[in-house]
Formats: structure tokens, sequence, C-alpha cells
């Protein structure tokens, strides 16, 4: 399971869509995405209600706040959304302390209202938090005594007598659309996988009501048995993260094996980066180059496991070889192809690939200054090893071998020590 | 939020046994190994699920082999192993829901453990509600699984023979071991065999969001076991989980030392919120972070070092505390058996050598992609091979020219059917009309291919051959054949004559004269036929003689053969292989025409039957 961030204008689109299907109602939303390849003309062809009502322009990178941080255009028509966006599009803005571009947008119908009223759907392990107040919008923080809550247990529906003490105290009249309304949204939020729903808020248009703010995230894992019922759903990055053409590359390997393979650079100068097996392992390396006081030289966070093929090891070795030894200067770095004991992972199979990217990227490695500590166990560990040893001595780089002999994290400390000590050589 | 109601105490013993749903030979050898290695008197696997399938596996159970049986179903298998209270399921993520919940439905069944990534998270939550409700325990989703050392290991826990061995997980230590990561399980195992006496359990609950049991539920099923001395702790960055631990820690649910770490203290590195490997660590609240949980758990009383570095000391400073104090009597040192290794593992570890029992030659599918006599799939499709190119490549083990492979075809084509009244096409027929399926029609109209029907190409080129190269005369040839009392193959037609060839012969006589470097065999042949045309007007080169005949001349031609392959070749019998699949064409279409015509039995009418028997022969009528 991992939970996918998804834009406004999807969870929109999906909303809409599944209430009708799932409950009968019919939600009047309307929303077109813009981004830089956007051809306005065409776009309002396919959204006639575009040059028929007053707009709302507003960016859709996963972020909030966007009233407060004067993101929002509104009460526009279409020239005034296209000039509000021409502004804003593939400028950086910053938010929350996060920085990035703006690069898409979402524009609706501008709906003049009064009421807002807040609820969100979270999963939980035993169920789904259900959270609604008639005092929703901006100031929904300000506001949170007034959240009231109530707690759906894991395959049941939102049910009227579930749903009591949230709707208890609103005007007799909308009862009975607003329980409508909230089972539908259960509904959707349940037939769809999604791990979120928010809506901060929604208002009721000639009394039916209307999500003016959505904020939605899909349980990814479901997608074999969702992906009809997603449609062309995108899973966009965390704003403010932007990769670099090594991460895209590795990305985009990633996406194509049923392994695993992961990478984030964290200080392109760093001296000391790692390349560690496993999904608990890798955490407890970069942890370690940090405890020990080595974060600001660390290089980035590496992730390979579920046994990836040879073919996949190499090109992954060999990107991040490229990253490890770009820009060298004559100070000392280090390798560390860390991992666990395996369970059932060919350690001679997948060392296979990053000794052949090695040996590829020798000249490299020894213009960087690099020397490689190895320390990995589990099946044919021995022979994996012995293939590292045997390849320092044919490459001329200095490669430290150990085994589960040795403590996991142990060659992060070797790692720093040879750095200090080499830096220590140059300043004498 | 309270920890879940999870069955108090040991989850396994020595006599826990267990059902593997999806089988995988790996996995299922790994727990008998251990299972010997431990000294236990029956397997852990007591019986094998695979959906739709029955029959027995047969494994290893230390030197002995032994048959694991194999069932359909859950239900069929629960109902044949009663005492199995285990199911350990290695279906894939897309098919673990259905069948966890059909196990934890299984009034036998106790444990699941799930070991799929990628599970999703409102199906793991279904299967939590049930589980609790039902008081059943759920191991996983997205785990290696675990062990209790000496009696009971789920599928790969711990790894090779020699690791357990290593971590001495073959008998009972004092401390009890739960972490998220499988992989770090099994580190784990290792340092606590370095620093304690090892033990006594490891459960890995999964990297997942909401694992199907949490570090908390093992911690105070750990609280519960007697034996389990000193508690060890791994969590990681997101999620709550950690927290139900610190709440039962305070309550004073727990007694027992808890030295635990929380790893992700590397997250605050990173500019944009993070994702790392296992799903369920994920950068999130202040509140999620490993700093907060560790602070939380230190708080709390639990034991926590200062980095993951720290962690082996400080679970040797509380274990000797334990020993010191009394309450922790060192395990006994036990020497565990020798269990025999794979052959597989030691050929690949050069320890022995075993001679192969097959031999071949003429592809390879081992590679990217499969090749026929070294050419890859992918040239024979992009660079347009025909037939006869494939046909070449398989039985000749070479590309031959074009003019050969061309020549191959024609005769494939010519020889394809040779209409309904033929033996082979008529038994194809009867066969078919009998409701037979295609594979029993088409060789019930192969097996007449012989001497009589079909076999005259390969005799005819053996004889042709043998005449020419030692340069008989057509007329010596003939006629020593007739001493011989042997039919000269290859001449002699039913109906064709001097007067009304063949046309087969004809387009085949064509094809050659304008495409072959040398026709020496054929002209032989022709000058055997003006020879025995003298005879009689029926005695024409028919087309086994015609392809005979020139298939001598296409080996020699090319020049691509030595004289001891062409030899070769046409003692083996290519010639009438080239027949056999020619005819196999026909006697295909054949089946399917009276299949699609609906052609009841074929019975033979007793008018075209000569009733007669040997006492009646002797009166005739």
């Amino acid at each position: 399971m991992a939970r996918k961030k998804i834009r406004e204008y999807d969870s929109k689109r999906l909303l809409k869509e599944h209430m009708k299907r799932l409950a009968g109602v019919e939600l009047p939303m309307n929303a077109a995405q813009v981004t830089a390849e956007t051809d306005w003309s065409q776009l309002a062809r396919d959204n006639p209600w575009l040059t028929k009502s007053r707009l709302v322009v507003k960016p859709d990178m996963l972020f909030g706040k966007r009233g407060k941080s004067g993101l929002v255009g509104l009460n526009l028509d279409l020239e005034g959304v296209e000039e509000f966006v021409a502004q804003r599009l593939g400028k950086s803005v910053e938010v929350s302390g996060t920085r990035g571009p703006v690069t898409h947008f979402i524009v609706e119908p501008f709906v003049p209202h009064d009421d807002e009223y807040y609820l969100s759907i979270t999963s939980q392990r035993l169920g789904s938090d259900v959270r609604f107040s008639d005092a929703g919008g901006v100031e929904i923080e300000e506001n949170w005594d007034k959240v009231k809550h109530v707690f759906v247990p894991s395959d049941s529906p939102l049910t009227p007598d579930l749903m009591a003490p949230l709707i208890a105290t609103l005007p007799l009249e909308i009862h009975d659309v607003m329980q409508a309304f909230l089972a539908a949204a259960f509904a959707v939020y349940t037939d769809l996988d999604f791990s979120l729903l928010e809506m901060n808020p929604f208002t009721l248009v000639a009394g039916q009501p209307f999500p003016l703010d959505l904020r939605g995230e899909l349980d990814d894992t479901a997608q074999f048995k969702d992906f009809q019922k997603w449609g062309d759903i995108e899973f966009p990055l965390p704003f403010g993260r932007t990769m670099s053409l090594a991460e895209h590359h590795i990305h985009s390997l990633d996406e194509k094996t049923g392994a695993s393979l992961k990478l984030t650079i964290l200080n392109p100068k760093g001296r000391i980066w790692t390349m560690v097996a496993g999904g608990g392992a890798s955490v407890i390396y970069t942890d370690t180059v940090g405890d020990l006081g080595y974060a600001h030289e660390l290089g980035n966070y590496a992730e390979y496991s579920g046994a990836p093929s040879e073919d996949e090891t190499l090109k992954y070795a060999r990107t991040l070889v490229d990253c490890a030894t770009a820009d060298p200067d004559p100070r000392a770095r280090a390798l560390i192809v860390g991992g666990g004991i395996a369970n059932f992972t060919d350690v001679a199979a997948t060392f296979n690939g990053i000794i052949k990217a090695f040996r590829e990227k020798q000249e490299q490695i020894k213009a960087a200054h690099m020397r490689i500590f190895v320390r990995r166990g589990g099946p044919n560990y021995k022979t994996g090893l012995q293939k590292m040893k045997e390849l320092g001595t044919e490459i001329g780089v200095p490669i430290e071998v150990y085994g589960p002999e040795a403590s996991m994290t142990g060659i992060c400390k070797k790692a720093i020590d040879f750095i200090k000590e080499a830096d220590a050589k140059v300043s004498k | 939020m309270a920890p879940s109601p999870i069955v108090a105490g040991q989850l396994f013993s020595k006599q826990t046994q267990a059902l593997f749903y999806n089988y995988k030979p790996l996995p299922v050898q790994r727990m008998l190994d251990f299972d010997f290695l431990c000294g236990r008197i029956t397997p852990s696997v007591a019986g094998v699920i695979n959906p739709g399938s029955d029959g027995f596996q047969k494994l290893f159970f230390g030197q002995e082999e032994i048959a694991i049986p194999v069932h359909g179903s859950i239900p069929s298998a629960c109902k044949a192993h009663p005492k199995a209270d285990v199911l350990i399921n290695f279906a894939s993520f897309r098919s673990a829901f259905a069948s966890s919940m059909d196990a934890l439905k299984q009034p036998t069944i106790r444990v699941v453990a799930i070991i799929a990534e990628g599970v999703p998270e409102q199906d793991t939550k279904k299967l939590i509600a049930y589980a609790r409700a039902n008081n059943k325990v759920i191991l996983g989703p997205a785990t290696v699984g675990g062990v209790q050392a000496g009696a009971f290991k789920i599928g790969d826990t711990a790894g090779t023979l020699e690791n357990i061995i290593a971590c001495k997980l073959y008998r009972p230590g004092s401390v009890g071991f739960v972490s998220k990561s499988g992989g770090m399980s099994n580190e784990m195992f290792n340092v606590c065999a370095r620093v304690t006496d090892g033990i006594f359990e490891g459960i890995a609950i999964g990297g997942d969001a909401f694992p199907g049991s949490t570090l908390s539920d093992h911690c105070l099923r750990y609280n519960s076991i007697p034996a389990v001395k000193l508690i060890v702790v791994l969590g990681e960055i997101g999620g709550q989980d950690e927290y139900s631990l610190v709440e039962a820690l305070k309550a004073g649910k727990i007694q027992k030392p808890v030295v635990a770490w929380v790893s992700g203290t590397c997250a605050t590195l990173f500019k944009s919120e993070v994702q790392f490997g296992h799903a369920g660590a994920k950068s999130g609240g202040e509140e999620e972070s490993a700093q907060a949980k560790n602070a939380a758990l230190k708080a709390a009383g639990a034991i926590v070092p200062t980095s993951f570095e720290g962690l082996e000391d400080a679970v040797r400073t509380a274990y000797q505390a334990l020993v010191e104090e009394g309450t922790v009597t060192p395990a006994q040192e036990v020497e565990p058996p020798i269990v025999p290794e794979d052959l597989k593992n030691a050929i690949k570890a050069g320890k022995v050598r075993a001679p192969t029992h097959i031999v071949s030659t003429i592809c390879d599918d081992r590679g990217e992609e499969p090749t026929y006599a070294g050419v890859p799939m992918s040239t024979i499709i992009e660079e347009g091979f025909s037939m006869g190119d494939v046909l070449s490549l398989l039985w000749f083990k070479r590309s031959l020219p074009k003019y050969c492979t061309r020549f191959i075809e024609m005769c494939i084509m010519l020889c394809a059917d040779h209409g309904p009244c033929v033996s082979g096409a008529h038994n194809t027929i009867v066969t078919a009309r009998a409701g037979k399926d295609l594979v029993s029609c088409l060789v019930a109209g192969l097996l007449t291919i012989g001497p009589r029907f079909g076999g005259a190409i390969d005799d005819a080129a053996r004889y042709f051959k043998d005449a020419a190269d030692k340069g008989l005369k057509p007329f010596e040839f003939v006629e020593g054949m007739k001493k011989k009392g042997i039919r000269v193959p290859g001449i002699g037609h039913r109906i064709k004559s001097r007067d009304n060839r063949d046309k087969r012969v004809e387009l085949l006589q064509q094809y050659a004269r304008a495409n072959f470097p040398s026709t020496r065999y054929m002209d032989y042949a022709v000058t055997v036929e003006t020879y025995t045309l003298t005879k009689a007007a029926n005695l024409v080169l028919n087309v086994d003689g015609c392809i005979g005949s020139l298939f001598l001349d296409l080996l020699v031609s090319c020049a691509m053969f030595t004289q001891h392959e062409i030899d070769e070749i046409v003692d083996i019998g290519y010639l009438n292989g080239l027949f056999v699949l020619a005819r196999s064409i026909g006697f295909i279409g054949h089946t399917f025409d009276q299949k699609r015509l609906k052609q009841p039995l074929y019975r033979h009418p007793w008018e075209d039957v000569l009733y007669t028997n040997v006492e009646s022969s002797a009166q005739p009528r």
C-alpha cells in the first residue's frame, strides 16, 4: 500500500463521475486543467461553460492554503484566467517552506456562496475517520473545535446512524440532502480506494452540495483492480520535488520493473555516496552517516531490492557512479555498497551488475579519488564478495569488502574515517 | 487506540504444522531443512495448496525424500490437515486478499502469513477487521514472515542454512524480536546471536502502513512468553504503530526490558516529503518522525540507543544485566545435524560435478531470446526468414542458400497432400470419424508412412547415390536391382506414363535446372528412367525419385556439407522427414475437414469384404 496524492482536477473528475454511478448524485461541478501544453481555443471548445460563466483559477500542485498565499484568481472571464495563468505558469513560488514551479492549474465556474462546510475522510487501521463541520473554509484550523468526528469501522458504509452525530445540529431542511451527500462521498472514497478525501469547503448551491476545494489521495497498489474506474490518472511528485536527470532515469527504470530502484540526490557535491540493498537497510545506512555527523557530506539516498536483474542493477549502478564521481576534486570520496543479510536474494547475481558498472567506470572512479566499501550477506554472498575483492585488484581501485560477521553499518564509520584521514593529510 | 486483542502467548511450537498456499519449491524446502536442523519429527509443511490442482510434491526432509500432498483449495486442504493451524500465503498481491480471507474463515487456521507486497490498503483493513473479530493473527502483508528458533520457520525467513546455523536459530534463545523489515530482521538475528544467547522468536510485520499485526501486538505477546527475557524492537519512520508500544510501556503492560530503535532519522535531510523503500516508511507529521518516536519510547522506559550503530551494544548491555541478575540462564549449546547439500548448490559452488543426461545442439532457449542454430528469434523475424530457412537451421544446423530453402519448401508444398484415398489420409479420416482428437488423427495417418507408403524418397536417394557414385551404367543398375529382387525406388507410377508426365516432376526439374549449380544425380536418374521406359511406358521417374535425386544434388552442389555429412543425412532418413512434415499438413487438413463435416463413425460395408476361411476355400462355390 502506498498513498499517492492526486491533483484536485482528478479528484473532482472521479468524485463527479462516481457519485453519479454509485449513488445517483449528480454534482453540478465543472473543471478544466491548464498546463503549458494547453490550447486555449480547444479548451473552450471542449468545455463550453468556460465562456458562459465567471471563473475561478488556482494552482493544482498538491499544496493547500492557496487563498492565503494569494494564488487564487476569483471571478474572472476566460481571458482573465488566461492572463492570470500566463503571469504565473512555470514561475517558482514558496509554500510552507517548499519552493517549486507552478505547472498545473485548475479552472472552474465561480460560485458565490455563503455557507462553507468541511468534510474529511481519512483511512485508519481499523476503519475510517469522518470529520464534518459547518464552519469550514480557510479558517478551519482556527475552528477545529467545531469539527465533529465519527469512526466508521472497516467494511461498513457510512450509515445514517453512524453519521447522526455529524449532522445533528444542522437545520432540519438540509438533513436529508447532507445525509445523502456524505454517504455518497464515503461510497466513492471506499469504492475507488481513496486513503484520504477532504473537501474544504463545500457549499450548497440551490440546496445541492457543491465541493469547492477538494483534496484526494489514492492507494496506488489498488491500480490493478481500479484502473478502469480511475481512468487516465496521474500521480505527481510532491510539490517542490524536481528530479535531476539521474533521478528521473532511475525513476523510469523503477516504473518498468517489478523490483524496487530508488535514488534521491541530497547533495550533488557530497563525498559520501550510498548504494544499499533493502528497504529497511537503506534507511539505516542513510541514518548512520547522519548520526555520525557527516550528513553534510552525504550525496544521496539509494535503495535497490526485490531481486533486480543483472541488467537493471548495471544501469542503476552506472547512473549512481556517474552522480558520485561528477565534478571530481583532489579530495577523497567514498562509496558505500551496503546491505543487510539477505533472506533469499542471490548476492553474487546482484553484484554482477554492480561489478560491470564499476569496471566500465573505473577511470571516473579513480579520477574522483573514490574508495569503495562493501558489506553484504545472504545466499551466495561468499562468491559475490570474492568477485568484488578481485575487481579491486583488477581495476586498481581500493575496495574494502566485509561479510555478515561485520556489523551492518560499520562501513559507514570506515568511509567517514577514510575521508577524515585523507582530508587531514591534505591539510598537513 | 487500544492494541488489538491478538492471541496471547506463543504462535508456534515444535509441533506446528502449516499449509503453504501457491507452491514455491525453494521456501518450502528451506522450511523443511530448518525442521530437520531443529530435530523436528514431523515436517512443518503439512500440505500445499495450488488452486485447481492436486497430487503430491516431492521434497527432501534431511536425506530422505518425502511426498507433500497438494490440494486444489484452502477448505479441502484444511479438511485433510485439521492439525495445521498456520497458512503461509505466497499468493501475488492481486490474489492475496481473497485467499487470505478464505484462510481466515477456516476454523482450523489460526495464523495467516501474507508474503505479497502491494496488497491494497482497504483489502488489508478488511482482513484485519475479520481477524480481530475472530481472534486470529495476521503476519504481513509485505513480509518475509518470522521464525521461532528450534521450532518453526515461515518460508524464506532467515535465509540460508549457513545463516540459520550462524544465528543459532536451530535452538531457542532468550530474545523476542520484532521489526517491520524482513531484511533487517535477518540482520538482527545475527546481531542477537553475537551478543546474546540468540532469538527465541523473531517476527517481521511487513513494511506496509497498516500491517496485519503490529509491533506492540508482538511485544505484548513476548511479554507473556516465559522463555522470552528480553524484547528487541526495530521500528521505522511513518505511521503511529510505535506509539501503541509507548502506551503499553506506560501502562505497565510490558515488564520485560525493551531495547528499541526507530530508523529514519535521516528524513530531515530531505527537502520535500520522502517515500523510502517501504510503503509505510513515509515522512509525515512531526509525530511520525523517527526522532519523536525514539524520544517517546525512551520516555516510556525503553532502552533506546543514540543510533543504529549503538543498538548492538544496547542489546548486549541489557542481556548481560539479565544474566548477572540471574534472570537469564544462557541457552545450552546443541550440535545441529548436518543437512545434506542440494546437488544444484554444490555444483554452483564448484564442489561436485554431475554428468548431464541429455545433449542438444540445434537450439537454445536459455538466453534473452530463443535461438535456432545460434540465430536469434529476432533475426529470424526481422530479416524475413522463410519456413525453409527455419527448417535448414533446425535440421541442418546452418543457413542454406535461398535456392535450397526454396526447393525444400517446394518439396513440402508438393507433398503436402495426395487426396483422401491414399493409406495415410484414409487412416486419418477413419480416426477423425471415430471422434478422436487431432493428435490421434494425425499420428494414425503418419503411422502408415514407411516402406510402402511415402518411404520411397529415402530409398531412391540411397540407391541412386550408390549407383551414380559407383559409375554404374543405367542398365547395370536396373538389372542389378532386378537380380536382387528389389524394385527400383523412385521409378514407376500407377497412372503417369511416358506421354503423360507427372506435373510435379516437371516443375521440380525445371526449377533445379534453372537454379542448381549441378544436377548430376537427377541427370543420372533421368538416364535410368530412359532405360526403364524401354521396358514399360509407366516406368517414369516419379516424384519420390525426383525429390530424392535432386536432394542429393542440393547437398552436393551447395558445397556446404562434407561427404561424410551427406552420407549421414541420407542414412538417418532426412528425406523421409521431409515427407512426414509435408504430409502432416494434409493429414491435419483432413482431420479438420471431417470434424467440420461432422462425419459419423466409419464402418466398412460388408459387401466390400471377401469373407472367407480355409475350409470354405477348400470347397469353392
